[in-house]
């Protein structure tokens, strides 16, 4: 698999939220706005690429039946010890992230990659693939919580100052003001509604894409 | 060795659990200061919060008393002294009941037993409804400030749904109500325990 593939397939092909389904507890959880679903998806993103170089690592020490405890152990320490490195050395950025990381232990898209990559690649790819699977799943997470907050509370990445730091308030937006918000949208069921129309436009495009490209092949035949 | 034996695997689960094992007590001693100080830092921060700065001329992170409940953690106290009389007091309380748990607040009284400030110190309600109990998101919190039991009175201490005083947030009662009735129960600690608390 060369890196092209394995970035696209990150970002779209194989995207954790909007291809593989996966991870939803913790995409339900903190998506009500757009600024959580940022946090969340750097935090997962760190947490990825060192849980895909530490397998990656260790791939030919551990025989196949006792691989899933072997990766558990191994996913929930590194999650224990970003925990505690951020709290002790980055506090401030831990004192907004700090709610999002012990999350992350019982986020299946990192056991996922563990298992169907970084067992099978070397160290390198398997960063790579870690990177870019975290990627994908950030921008999955902000799309969703982009969508949930607009129409749930009308602001656009409220909060986002307090994440990314004060240069970063211009993101803040109020997109209706005086709205009275729906509150299904906050709540993880409106969640589920907003997931369901990401897939259906993800399934749309694909298709459209498919059907352009069956229609050059054609055309050339024909030619 | 072979792979496949039972002894290999067995062997290589216990060396992953030991070698991660010690990773964590490793960081774990590395970080303890560093995390232990940090919490200071914070207390010291919403201790300030809470008290106005012109209420003490002490170290009030130091100058502790613990009051010991009936079916309660210990409460330390911290007080706040002007030329040696205490003048106000701060002390965290767990309000009971919230939308996912407990909520810590802390609460800064002066000796009459009137809210100088209070704080949410940890919660876990649901981010984006529930949150605004937090000063950074809302100025909800700061409502408080200047009341007692007297003002208003006791029955009043409540959201407005439930005929108190105080705002709910839309699609969240659950969480302010807690707090309130968290505050609530602190300013009556305070007023059952003032001569222990004062130390008079």
């Amino acid at each position: 698999m060369n890196y092209r593939q394995i970035i696209s397939e990150g970002l779209w092909g194989n995207n954790v939220v909007l291809a593989q389904n996966i991870a939803l507890c913790p995409l339900l959880a903190v998506t009500s706005t757009a600024t959580n679903g940022l946090g969340m998806g750097l935090a997962t993103t760190a947490v990825l690429i060192a849980s895909n170089v530490a397998i990656s690592l260790v791939r030919s020490f551990i025989p196949s039946e006792v691989r899933i405890p072997a990766f558990i152990v191994l996913i929930a320490t590194i999650v224990t010890l970003v925990d505690m490195g951020m709290n002790a050395y980055i506090h401030e950025l831990y004192k907004v992230l700090g709610l999002f990381i012990p999350l992350i232990v019982v986020n299946c898209a990192v056991l996922a990659r563990a298992e169907s990559f970084a067992s099978q690649n070397p160290v390198f790819p398997s960063a790579v693939d870690g990177l870019f699977m975290g990627i994908g799943f950030t921008l999955g997470l902000v799309l969703l919580g982009g969508i949930r907050e607009i129409i749930g509370s009308g602001t656009l990445f409220s909060g986002a100052s307090l994440l990314l730091g004060q240069n970063f308030a211009f993101l803040e937006m109020t997109i209706i003001p005086h709205y009275k918000g729906v509150l299904l949208m906050i709540l993880p069921p409106g969640g589920f509604v907003a997931m369901g129309f990401l897939i259906v436009g993800k399934r749309l495009l694909d298709n459209r894409a498919k059907q352009k490209a069956a229609a050059i092949s054609s055309e050339t035949v024909a030619a | 060795m072979n792979q496949q034996s039972i002894q290999y695997q067995g062997g290589i689960l216990a060396v992953i659990a030991l070698l991660t094992s010690a990773a964590l007590v490793i960081a774990n001693n590395l970080t303890h200061d560093a995390i232990e100080q940090s919490r200071l830092e914070d207390l010291k921060a919403f201790l300030t919060q809470v008290v106005p700065k012109d209420y003490y001329d002490n170290d009030l992170v130091k100058d502790t008393v613990s009051l010991k409940l009936q079916g309660e953690a210990e409460t330390t106290i911290y007080k706040g002294r002007l030329q040696n009389k205490v003048n106000a007091v701060a002390f965290e309380w767990t309000a009971k009941g919230g939308y996912a748990g407990n909520i810590k607040v802390i609460l800064g009284i002066d000796r009459d037993g009137k809210v100088l400030g209070a704080r949410v110190l940890a919660h876990n309600e649901t981010p984006g409804l529930g949150d605004k109990i937090e000063v950074k998101r809302s100025d909800w919190i700061t409502k408080f400030n200047g009341l007692s039991l007297e003002n208003p009175p006791v029955d009043k201490w409540g959201v407005k749904k439930d005929g108190g005083i105080f705002d709910q947030f839309t699609g969240a009662t659950i969480t302010p109500r807690a707090v309130v009735k968290g505050i609530k129960e602190a300013l009556q600690v305070f007023q059952a325990h003032r001569a222990t608390i004062l130390g008079e």
